[in-house]
């Protein structure tokens, strides 16, 4: 069965263009000031949607969105809410994943967390520290539910290794374009375009890219050799800079339509 | 491939431990693995490090007889193995020059390391120094102020010492840092862990080269009292000098291993860093064990006067070992800890380190309740002079 996601990728497929992904943690700025940046997303021509779900101890974030994670988490945001923000994003046609690190699954029961994606509308899960060596009973709670299993593979990945995760991940693969955190980089190192080649001898799942894109010249260029881009901590810098939430809304939505160009152009 | 054909999950001790890790940190951590498989069969390395124990640690550390102290201990008969007599303070560095030994091998030029206490940023530091690395030390910026003394030394000794900003500004957050260091330098950079926390092969690899601890002092009751203490007991941050001192008792089943983590105010307050006693399985840092955390898994903040315990997560092992039944863990207050701190230094005339204090403090309580008869071996994880500056203020010293 097609999740939304594996829709949208026949789509952009069918149009010879890579997807526009929009990365924004749930709750940030504010659970409803959540909803609007991700309407003015879907409005402005965003493919899909990764939603974060906010944690203590993000590892692979930098700075940006270790701030957005704080004030989401001040904000009180949980389970409850990332869900609701899911369904949301879902109601009004957006294809959407989670991007969540790997302990709140577990706390909420890897069954269930599951399920009440699915229930959701949600299409699947991107686990960033969940290696494939412990996945065994994700995979299947996944599969039983119905939605996509997206791991991220790094430069240093081995070729060995790459089949086997790649293998395992569906929707899409997620291509982490350099070693290091996430954050806006003025340049999108030449090791993205390699990995993605490795990748794509060993699957047909497509490929985004992700880890520093932030302007439509690098989506375009990022275009030219992936399947989707994926864009977080552009947009999220732009909310917290905003002074106020309306600039904000319409300084991530002239970003996000510069981006759609982009993903169109690069080939 | 079928999810049945995926590799084996590795470095797990029943449920707990494994690889909770970005996949950029794969690679690296093979690296280690094989490395550290290696040196454990390689007599050049472990000469090499015996060597250094010998020469520059100065190992075997010694056993003394806590004969006054012993009265505040129901009269059990306390024998101290004294890692507080080790160069730089703590058995901190037996860990330390094992893993500074595995980054020359890896041909690696940069170290870098969290601290809470100082007590591991200090012998990495030291050990940075000794094989001419480079050096980075993360701090939680709370510990820089209450360890103020152990950031100098860190400086004197050539390390650079980052104060960490983000959370709680403590220990966690310090590993968070230097985690986001390792993944965005790994090719040029080992991360040196301080505990037995963390992903396959740090809790193992730790663990090696902790457990010296256990095999001289098991050696030297045998030799001192031709018999083997009643109990072991070691204080619990990450629980490396605990697992060090427990391993080589883990047969002697009729050995009661007990660890003492940092109650804090109190457990039921909320306000500890008893991990074991009041957490509940979880991932944090790359590793499956007990965590502090809430219902949605995002970890809760420690609290411990002490800086060294002061950290939500523990060492996989001994979350196995609690399950199994083989080791026991409690929970001392930070008032517990002062007492003792207090009696043991004026009994003993040996400072403690707060972190140490834990045990002492937990020798007082089983002591009572095993009684005269019993033998309880002590880990004296380190030395107090780091402390100083913290206790004359809990005790209203001048300073
Ligand atoms: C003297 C001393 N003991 C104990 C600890 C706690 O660490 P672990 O539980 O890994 O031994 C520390 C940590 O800084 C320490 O400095």
């Amino acid at each position: 069965m097609s999740t939304p996601l594996d829709l949208v990728f026949e789509k952009t497929r069918a149009e010879n263009r890579a997807a526009l992904i929009a990365y924004i943690p749930a709750g940030f700025p504010s659970l409803e000031g959540c909803k609007k940046v991700i309407r003015a997303l879907s409005d402005a021509g965003v493919d899909a949607l990764e939603i974060g779900f906010p944690y203590s101890d993000p590892v692979m974030d930098g700075p940006t969105i270790q701030e957005a994670a704080d004030i989401s988490l001040r904000e009180g945001t949980g389970a409850a809410e990332v869900f609701q923000t899911v369904k949301f994003a879902h109601e009004i046609g957006l294809p959407t994943v989670v991007m969540t690190y790997w302990n709140p699954i577990e706390r909420y029961g890897v069954q269930a967390f599951a399920l009440e994606m699915a229930r959701n509308g949600g299409s699947g899960v991107v686990t960033p520290d969940l290696t494939i060596e412990e996945s065994r009973g994700w995979k299947s709670a996944a599969e039983n539910a119905g939605i996509n299993t997206i791991y991220v593979l790094a430069p240093s990945t081995t070729a060995k290794r790459l089949g086997v995760v790649t293998s395992q991940c569906s929707g899409f693969v997620y291509a982490a374009s350099l070693m290091g955190v996430t954050g806006t980089r003025t340049t999108i190192s030449s090791g993205a375009k390699e990995l993605v080649t490795r990748i794509r001898t060993t699957t047909t799942t497509p490929i985004a890219v992700g880890l520093g894109v932030s302007t439509r010249d690098q989506a375009k260029d990022v275009a030219g050799f992936a399947d989707g881009v994926i864009v977080g901590s552009a947009f999220i810098k732009i909310l917290l800079d905003a002074p106020d939430e309306i600039t904000g809304l319409s300084r991530v939505s002239e970003l996000a339509k510069e981006l759609a160009l982009g993903v169109r152009q690069g080939r | 491939m079928t999810i049945h054909e995926l590799p084996e999950a590795i470095g797990h001790f029943g449920p707990y431990g494994g690889r909770f890790v970005p996949e950029a940190l794969i690679g690296a951590l093979e690296e280690l693995e094989q490395a550290h498989n290696r040196a454990l069969i390689d007599p050049v390395f472990q000469a090499e490090l015996s060597h250094l124990h010998a020469t520059y640690t100065g190992r075997p550390s010694i056993i003394t007889e806590a004969q006054r102290f012993a009265e505040h201990a129901g009269g059990a008969r306390i024998f101290l193995k004294r890692e507080d007599l080790n160069h730089t303070g703590s058995h901190k560095i037996n860990n330390v020059l094992g893993q500074a030994l595995l980054t020359k091998r890896m041909g690696k030029k940069r170290i870098i390391a969290e601290t809470g206490a100082g007590q591991h940023g200090v012998a990495s530091a030291t050990a940075a120094a000794l094989f001419g690395l480079e050096c980075v030390v993360y701090m939680g910026e709370e510990d820089t102020k209450r360890q103020s003394l152990n950031v100098a030394r860190m400086k004197i000794l050539g390390a650079e010492v980052v104060p960490v900003t983000a959370g709680s500004r403590t220990l966690k957050d310090a590993v968070n840092e230097a985690m986001r260091d390792w993944v965005t330098n790994v090719d040029t950079t080992h991360y040196l862990l301080g505990t037995v926390a963390g992903p396959h092969p740090f809790p193992t690899m730790v663990r090696d080269f902790q457990k010296i601890i256990g095999e001289e002092s098991r050696r030297q009751m045998l030799e001192l009292l031709g018999r083997l203490p009643d109990a072991v007991l070691a204080c619990i941050g990450g629980g490396s000098n605990a697992i060090g001192i427990f391993h080589a008792f883990i047969p002697d089943t009729q050995v009661r291993l007990i660890g003492f983590e940092a109650g804090g105010d109190g457990v039921e307050t909320g306000r500890h860093a008893a991990t074991i006693t009041g957490g509940s399985p979880g991932v944090l840092h790359g590793t499956r064990s007990y965590v502090l955390q809430d219902s949605n898994g995002q970890t809760v903040e420690s609290h411990s006067i002490s800086a060294g315990l002061d950290y939500p997560g523990v060492g996989p092992e001994h979350a196995y070992l609690n399950d199994i039944g083989r080791a026991e863990y409690r929970a001392i207050t930070d008032s517990q800890a002062m007492r003792a701190f207090d009696l043991f230094s004026k009994a003993e005339g040996i400072i403690p380190a707060i972190e140490s204090a834990h045990a002492l403090a937990g020798a007082m309580i089983v002591g009572k309740e095993l009684g005269p008869e019993a033998i309880l071996l002590i880990n004296l994880s380190g030395r107090g002079d780091k402390d100083v500056e913290t206790a004359a203020r809990y005790f209203g010293i001048p300073l």
